[in-house]
């Protein structure tokens, strides 16, 4: 088999493996805004604070502890203990649940019924805020996040391919992974929301807000549900990009590579989604092997935005979202 | 109980009735948040520790207290700006921006306000070339500096020859990441290296292509000019390929010690340039965690002492006193002005007697600026990580340079800006 074939063929399993990773961030988007159609600005961010959450519970860090220095002359910092991972996890996601609630009480409570252009304001001040509080609970230094995900070269594979194709293929273990954990994770999404009273409810509050109250379900319990559940998966999120770099205030910023996943799949789909990162993944990866030493490399981030545009322009709503007709 | 007060209303009467010398005022143009505020609150610290060290143990700069201003950048240039804009109203002495991007934006308006700005190690690297660049210093080293010292290292573990060899240079796609290319191209022309270039966009928080790319590429070594998460996840990358990390050379600002610390055991021997000594080993750390940290008037909470890019802002703070201490000299005044900064930087020497006496002996080279030279010496040394130990070692002496190389491409581009903006040559 000719060797750029080859290269191809690798680049294009890593793509798919970068698109999971980009599903997983774009998912949070989707269960927010199919829930309560707010683009929720702050999702990268709450990526961010739930891994820094998760990785101060784990190694018994003392939250504000800048701040309790500087007001009692005290010098805490640590606890004389560390929590193991699961437990440490199973904590950051009760504080997600916890800041989906404040979220809700202080913030979504307030703009019922203001247009979807506040709301989204409202994340944007959210986001900021967040970054900030992150940094005076947690401090700015990058963190290590280990909760034991192999990580490096999958040497099955690159053993495997080597002796049918004679060359050896790259995939990260963290890759893999991903991947299941992904599917793992949109399966439950799945049965939640169908085989569950809150997910039928969930669904409800989708397809249309007014029939659902009125038919007695709380939009409230609805939305800290489901900025629970983007929590959760925001905090997925965190854990796999904050395994790649350590958990630093640029994970905020993985957000950017979910938007073009969005344009692709559709604001409202979970397929589109999982469908939308993998398009996104090959395509931005395979672009940088073909054409990327052509025009001088990194094309990944602004060629994702070009995918996601051409797609745009023959299906406006995604491949998956809801195509929207308002009578007048 | 009387005699207290009554001291208490001399001693204040005295200082209301002797006139206060102003302070000496170094803005630092600081980023603590956002996606670089790993790098930048280090720094900040360091920078900001060491003026606190000169006026809590020596009475500040010639008997007059050092203030240091900070004005939070995000790494944004257009904020960098606005701070200089903001903060040069102060009396500002000099300006240490942090910042390739903003250090562009700030040539020009510095010249005009006649305030000498300081990049060592970053900036706009022709800017060594005095003769052009009146108000821009960037001693002891330079980007391209660094490019040479991390060949010369090459070249030195590969038995002297070069030749044959494929080196890659991993870059932060932006006007730093780029600023090495030439001289890379000229140094693979003269020792007959093959040379590749593998940009990395901001934030660089995704890697695959650029890995899968020099996986197929095999290259002997990667030189990495990174900034920011691009260096964290180019450590992990290159850990998962298998790439030997004994052959990954940084430039300075990839060589922190949060940098290497997300891989854990996997960037054990990752290497870079360096122009300043690393480790807490120096009687000025000494003397900063005890007149400044348990004195709780630490810019952070202490624990960056003896870090790669706390020490540098300790360094670069050092060099700027001890340039304002110069200027002080020459001009006879304790009370100093920006132009005066001017001059004593340019008159700066730095003795390795002097280096003892500060508490940093053989922290850094020994070096005279001149009116032609406001690059300094060029000199650097190699450190690597040791992941066990989670420290940096370094493992050569500080060594040149090369200038043959380096010196015409700063004659040409600075010829080029003094083309552009009209400047005649000075120093003659």
């Amino acid at each position: 088999m000719p060797e750029q074939l080859l290269f191809a063929m690798e680049v294009t399993l890593n793509g798919l493996m970068a698109g999971v990773l980009y599903a997983l961030v774009a998912l949070g988007f989707v269960l927010i805004f199919k829930a309560s159609g707010i683009f929720n600005y702050a999702q990268g961010v709450m990526a961010l604070f739930a891994a820094l959450t998760l990785v101060g519970i784990q190694q018994g860090q003392v939250p504000f502890a800048h701040l309790i220095n500087a007001i009692f002359g005290t010098e805490v910092h640590h606890f004389p203990w560390q929590v193991p991972s699961l437990i440490a996890i199973v904590l950051a996601a009760a504080v997600m649940v916890l800041f989906a609630y404040l979220v809700e009480k202080y913030i979504l409570q307030h703009l019922i019924g203001q247009p979807d252009i506040i709301l989204f304001m409202a994340t944007i001040g959210l986001a900021y805020f967040m970054e900030g509080f992150g940094d005076i609970m947690w401090g700015s230094d990058i963190k290590k996040l280990d909760v034991g995900l192999p990580q490096g070269m999958n040497m099955a594979i690159d053993e495997a391919t080597y002796n049918w194709l004679g060359y050896g293929f790259f995939i990260d273990n963290l890759d893999i992974v991903a991947t299941i954990v992904a599917a793992v994770l949109v399966t439950c999404l799945v049965i939640f929301s169908q085989y569950t009273k809150q997910g039928r409810a969930l669904r409800a509050v989708a397809d249309d807000h007014s029939a659902a109250l009125s038919v007695g379900i709380s939009l409230r319990f609805i939305w800290v549900l489901v900025w629970s559940i983007a929590g959760f998966v925001a905090l997925v999120a965190g854990i796999m990009w904050g395994a790649k770099s350590g958990v630093q205030f640029s994970l905020s910023l993985i957000a950017l590579k979910a938007l073009p996943v969005l344009m692709l799949g559709g604001f409202t789909s979970i397929p589109g989604a999982i469908i939308g990162g993998l398009i996104i993944g090959v395509g931005e990866q395979l672009f940088e092997f073909a054409i990327g030493p052509m025009i001088g490399g990194a094309t990944q981030n602004w060629f994702a935005y070009v995918l996601a545009l051409i797609f745009l322009i023959f299906r406006p709503q995604g491949l998956f979202g809801e195509k929207i007709i308002e009578r007048v | 109980m009387k005699y207290t007060k009554l001291a208490a209303a001399s001693v204040t009467a005295l200082m209301v009735a002797t006139p206060v010398l102003a302070d000496l005022v170094f803005p630092s143009l600081s980023y603590r948040t956002g996606p670089y505020a790993a790098g930048g609150g280090p720094y900040a610290d360091g920078f900001a520790d060491y003026f606190t060290l000169v006026n809590e143990r020596d009475g500040g700069i010639g008997g007059v207290m050092a203030s240091v201003p900070e004005c939070e950048t995000a790494y944004n240039t257009e904020k960098g700006v606005e701070c200089y804009e903001a903060t040069k109203g102060l009396g500002a002495l000099a300006y240490n921006p942090l910042s390739t991007g903003i250090t562009y934006q700030l040539i020009p308006k510095v010249t005009a306000d006649d305030i000498p700005l300081y990049t060592p190690g970053y900036g706009r690297t022709s800017a060594a070339n005095g003769k052009v660049f009146s108000h821009v210093f960037n001693f002891p080293a330079n980007y391209w500096h660094g490019a040479s010292l991390a060949v010369n290292h090459l070249k030195d573990v590969s038995g002297g020859d070069l030749a044959d060899k494929k080196i890659v240079l991993l870059y932060h796609n932006s006007a730093y990441g780029k600023e090495p290319i030439r001289t890379l191209e000229d140094l693979s022309e003269k020792h007959g290296f093959e040379f590749l270039t593998v940009p990395v966009d901001h934030p660089g928080q995704e890697q695959k292509a650029q890995w899968l790319q020099i996986r197929r590429e095999r290259p002997d070594f990667v030189i990495m000019y990174g900034w920011g998460v691009m260096n964290q996840v180019a450590v992990q990358e290159a850990a998962n390929i298998r790439f030997p990390m004994e052959n990954m050379i940084g430039i300075w600002w990839s060589g922190g010690d949060h940098d290497v610390t997300p891989a854990g055991d996997a960037a054990n021997g990752y290497k870079a340039v360096s122009f300043h000594g690393v480790g807490s080993d120096y009687p000025v750390f000494d003397d900063i965690q005890k007149y400044v940290v348990d004195a709780g008037k630490a810019a952070g909470n202490g624990d960056h002492i003896g870090k790669a890019i706390y020490n540098r802002g300790v360094y670069a703070a050092m060099l700027l006193a001890e340039s304002a201490r110069t200027a002080q000299e020459i001009h006879d005044t304790a009370d100093i002005t920006s132009s005066m900064m001017r001059d004593g930087m340019e008159a700066l020497e730095i003795t390795e007697e002097r280096m003892a006496e500060l508490g940093m002996p053989g922290f850094g080279p020994a070096f005279k600026v001149s009116c032609e030279n406001h690059g300094g010496p060029g000199t650097g040394a190699i450190q690597q990580w040791d992941a066990a130990a989670g420290t940096w070692s370094l493992i050569t002496d500080y060594g040149p340079s090369d200038m043959e190389i380096i010196q015409p491409l700063i004659e040409e581009d600075s010829a080029a800006y003094a083309a552009e903006n009209k400047i005649e040559e000075r120093c003659n």
